[in-house]
């Protein structure tokens, strides 16, 4: 019963034809207002700006503000190394946004916890928070920051995402358990 | 010319100073803890001395320490002070000293000189958050870096190197067949 990582093109079509006008709309809609919340606690930050600014412009894409508000906010960018100490800052982070709404790993840090194997940080942000995407380098070129936001975006428009799936991975994860 | 202090230290007190060394450049006195707030208050208000600039202080974990060419087991043994803390002070006449004062791991106090430099105040902090060390007449000893729920001192050579104490954790399970052998 595992869920396959990516899709293919003609996967991508299939689910297309499967899904309803509105949900093809409300899904479009969705993938290009992406309005984000830069968790950024570390050197990531500055790639994360580079992201941002004119030279590379996630506007083109629709992520073009960053909220500081979680309420305003759907796609969560976790920016940087995580510590033990921050993860209950960062799980409260992720409660306050509202649904739907899409976590982004940016960086070897915040997907595996790179090089830092030690007391204080956390291996990964997964280990707190559902990430839909994970982004590695260290830091990650901006055009690699990109192919994740574009990837992103296929996911929600075919409802791949982690909280479109929500309801799916609950009935999957009570299967399991009853197994 | 750093080496007048040492000179003037032991001479001044014949009573507090186990012994100096130099060392690389550096000069180091090793001083009994019951006299350290003495010693330090006379090196700093003394006009001759006037080490009025607080470096830093931090803590040497000796544990199975041994020189190059020597087994530990034939150098260390459970009655040698494990720890060395050091108090690094700079003067007003560009000269330097190093304070050491060597604790066991059963009585891990020294007398804190956060009153006498207030810079050393988070530095006495964080090395009692990293190694445990009791900072005797600190103003508010608590830890400065890790979490009042942290177990133990990371530092310490004692402490397993990746072992996690984690505050908050996912209660859902991953879907990602590749992570579910995460605990």
């Amino acid at each position: 019963m595992g869920v396959e990582l990516t899709t293919t093109r003609l996967e991508n079509a299939a689910t297309w034809a499967k899904q309803s006008l509105v949900e093809r709309g409300s899904n479009w809609g969705r993938k290009f207002s992406l309005f984000t919340y830069p968790f950024v606690t570390a050197c990531c930050g500055m790639e994360f700006m580079s992201v941002a600014g004119p030279k590379y412009d996630i506007a083109r894409f629709g992520a073009e503000f960053p909220r500081f508000s979680p309420r305003q906010s759907d796609l969560l960018m976790v920016v940087g190394t995580v510590t033990e100490k921050q993860g209950p800052a960062l799980k409260r982070v992720f409660d306050q946004m509202a649904e739907p709404k899409w976590v982004i790993a940016f960086g070897v840090c915040a997907s595996t916890g790179g090089f830092y194997q030690n007391y204080s940080t956390m291996p990964g942000a997964d280990q707190v928070i559902p990430v839909d995407v994970y982004i590695p380098g260290c830091p990650p070129r901006p055009e690699q920051v990109l192919d994740g936001i574009i990837l992103l975006m296929d996911r929600i428009q075919n409802g791949r995402g982690h909280s479109q799936l929500r309801t799916k991975r609950d009935e999957l994860i009570a299967a399991e358990r009853e197994e | 010319m750093s080496k007048k202090v040492l000179d003037a230290l032991a001479a001044k007190f014949p009573h507090a100073v186990e012994r100096t060394e130099s060392m690389y450049g550096d000069e180091i006195a090793w001083i009994k803890r019951d006299n350290l707030v003495e010693v330090a208050r006379w090196l700093r208000d003394e006009p001759t001395m006037a080490f009025v600039y607080p470096v830093f202080v931090t803590c040497i974990d000796k544990l199975d320490w041994h020189p190059v060419g020597v087994a530990p087991s034939e150098h260390w043994n459970e009655q040698k002070p494990r720890f060395e803390v050091a108090y690094q002070l700079r003067s007003a006449h560009h000269t330097r000293i190093r304070l050491k004062i060597a604790v066991t791991e059963q009585d891990a106090r020294v007398p804190s000189l956060a009153e006498l430099w207030p810079a050393f105040n988070w530095q006495e902090r964080e090395t009692f958050d990293m190694y445990g060390i009791r900072f005797d007449g600190h103003p508010d000893l608590r830890r400065i870096y890790m979490y009042e729920e942290f177990v133990g001192y990371p530092l310490r050579k004692d402490y397993p190197k990746e072992k996690r104490q984690p505050l908050v954790r996912r209660d859902d399970l991953p879907l990602n067949p590749m992570k579910r052998e995460v605990p």
